[in-house]
């Protein structure tokens, strides 16, 4: 992908709607956030913070509350204690009106697309868009140009019941950039997929965070995302391609962080190189499987 | 005392799924298109199966009363026991039963799926409200659509009816339709406007907070829908009794 093609797609990254020294500003903030339902603790203190261009991969075996963060950066949840910050704004206590224009600078892929039965795979792209009451003409546009970008502008007519696992996957991350939001949240994106097209959502996680300079949290639990994430960068090439290079030895990639999360508190956090050295068991358990 | 907290529960998230509803009408956008599809759906889908009651229930009627009717000589009254059976009680009682068991489930088993696959999940990502989007369109399609499906079901449980009196027990038409307009009183026909608005609204309610409630998989979709026409059919006669109650006191206890 050029550089011109990448600024075409993400034209503006909503610039308009953020603080004029938005880089200095974490785009996503946790500060001492409680969560507990009934009796059980889900989070307890949690604090972190994830800037522009930064990934924050979030580990954990299931009801950690992985996924929980991101109903709460999306205002699906509100924190018993604590503050959460989007983009510099304290979001603990907006009602509905408020997150609904906070959920606007914000995209999120589903475990399994959670697109719209109903609504064709152009429908489903250009929502965000039709919402919005968007003249058609430049809704086609965008729309053509994000599914470009997941590669999948063929399958524009089909409904989603005629796409495969790992194209629903793609057509909910094409949905989720219209806009093109500043934050993007994936939920297990890879869940259930092939190895080889597991790596194509991992490459889309990479090129957003590297090229579009989207803050990203990435909620999984397998390992080969985490190292090919962790590991690999996207540059562009002179003729245009974006091409992904491995770290290696030479330098490591600052902008994504691992997070393990255990008993609602943040137990690891640290690069990947860090998190492969530990010797605890619990993280030695969790990374090997044994 | 656990059954008390969990319907006052209950009641609580109705009474404010559907005070949100309402709320959702003063902003834009307003989702003309959902609700004219909802009409459609709802009312003209609906139309076939009301139609059908509404006949053979009318007709019914005139099959079990006119011997009786015929005994104590009373033949010319028969069609005023379908008007006032018919367009005070059995016409909008029977279409929302029916309207509960095609709407209502379908209402909730959509609402439901779209719960257990993430769809209302990844709609208020898009920063859209599912119930502005989903609930409100349906409410007022309800709301819209019952009343003129009950005056349709009214129309033909009298024509139901006189068919069967005249077919079976040879029975004049004129005198039919002259008993029929008698039995069918203006405070009648208020009645019969006044209960399926509230039984709209009271299917419309049960089905979709049936529906975003879902949770467990495809079996709580099973569930959620299964509760859901239960629910709507019991309130459905609940309300009924109630609002005869209402209207008899608000009309005179001769007319309901």
């Amino acid at each position: 992908m050029s550089i011109g093609l990448a600024e075409a797609i993400f034209p503006t990254v909503t610039e308009a709607e953020l603080p004029a020294d938005s880089r200095l500003i974490p785009a996503i903030e946790f500060r001492d956030v409680d969560l507990a339902f009934d009796d059980q603790v889900i989070l307890n203190k949690v604090s972190f913070s994830v800037d522009r261009g930064q990934m924050r991969i979030v580990l954990g075996p299931s009801g950690t509350g992985k996924s929980t963060i991101i109903n709460l950066i999306l205002g699906l949840l509100k924190p018993d204690a604590g503050q959460i910050l989007i983009n510099g704004e304290d979001t603990t206590d907006f009602d509905d009106q408020d997150l609904m224009r906070i959920r606007k600078t914000i995209g999120m892929v589903f475990q399994e697309g959670a697109l719209f039965d109903s609504l064709s795979v152009y429908d489903n792209v250009a929502y965000r868009l039709h919402e919005e009451r968007v003249p058609e003409d430049e809704v086609e546009h965008e729309v053509r140009r994000m599914l470009r970008f997941v590669d999948l502008e063929d399958a524009i007519d089909k409904m989603p019941v005629e796409l495969s696992g790992g194209m629903r996957r793609r057509v909910g991350i094409a949905r989720a950039l219209v806009g093109n939001p500043n934050i993007v949240l994936f939920d297990e994106p890879t869940a259930g997929l092939d190895p080889p097209t597991s790596r194509t959502i991992c490459e889309l996680a990479v090129k957003l965070r590297d090229i579009e300079d989207v803050a990203s949290i990435f909620v999984t639990h397998e390992m080969n995302n985490v190292e090919f994430i962790s590991s690999e960068y996207a540059v562009i090439e002179p003729t245009g391609e974006t091409r992904f290079q491995e770290a290696g030895k030479t330098f490591c990639l600052t902008n994504t962080c691992v997070m393990i999360l255990k008993d609602g508190e943040i137990f690891f956090e640290g690069r990947e190189e860090e998190l492969m050295a530990s010797t605890d068991p619990y993280v030695h358990r969790f990374i090997r499987g044994r | 005392m656990n059954l008390l907290k969990k319907f006052l529960f209950e009641l609580q998230a109705v009474t404010n799924l559907l005070w949100r509803s309402i709320k959702g009408l003063r902003k834009r956008p307003r989702y003309f298109a959902d609700i004219v599809m909802q009409m459609d759906q709802i009312g003209v889908g609906s139309f076939g199966i009301v139609v059908l009651t509404g006949f053979f229930t009318g007709g019914v009627i005139i099959l079990q009363s006119y011997p009786t009717l015929e005994y104590y000589g009373a033949q010319s009254s028969a069609g005023q026991g379908v008007a006032t059976g018919l367009i005070r009680e059995l016409g909008p009682v029977l279409t929302a039963l029916m309207v509960a068991g095609r709407v209502g489930s379908a209402i909730s088993a959509e609402l439901g799926s779209m719960v257990v696959s993430q769809q209302i999940d990844a709609m208020r990502a898009l920063g859209t409200s599912p119930v502005r989007k989903l609930v409100t369109p349906r409410l007022i399609a309800l709301v819209f659509s019952l009343p003129l499906l009950t005056i349709a079901a009214d129309l033909f449980g009298v024509i139901g009816g006189g068919v069967v009196a005249r077919e079976l027990h040879g029975l004049d038409m004129n005198v039919y339709i002259s008993s029929v307009r008698t039995g069918a009183k203006f405070a009648d026909l208020i009645g019969g406007a006044i209960k399926p608005i509230v039984f709209g609204l009271i299917i419309g309610l049960v089905a979709c907070h049936s529906g975003l409630t879902t949770k467990g998989g495809t079996v709580g979709v099973g569930l959620s829908t299964t509760r859901s026409v239960v629910l709507a059919s019991i309130w459905v006669i609940v309300a009924d009794f109630f609002l005869s109650k209402l209207l008899q006191s608000l009309f005179g206890s001769t007319l309901f």
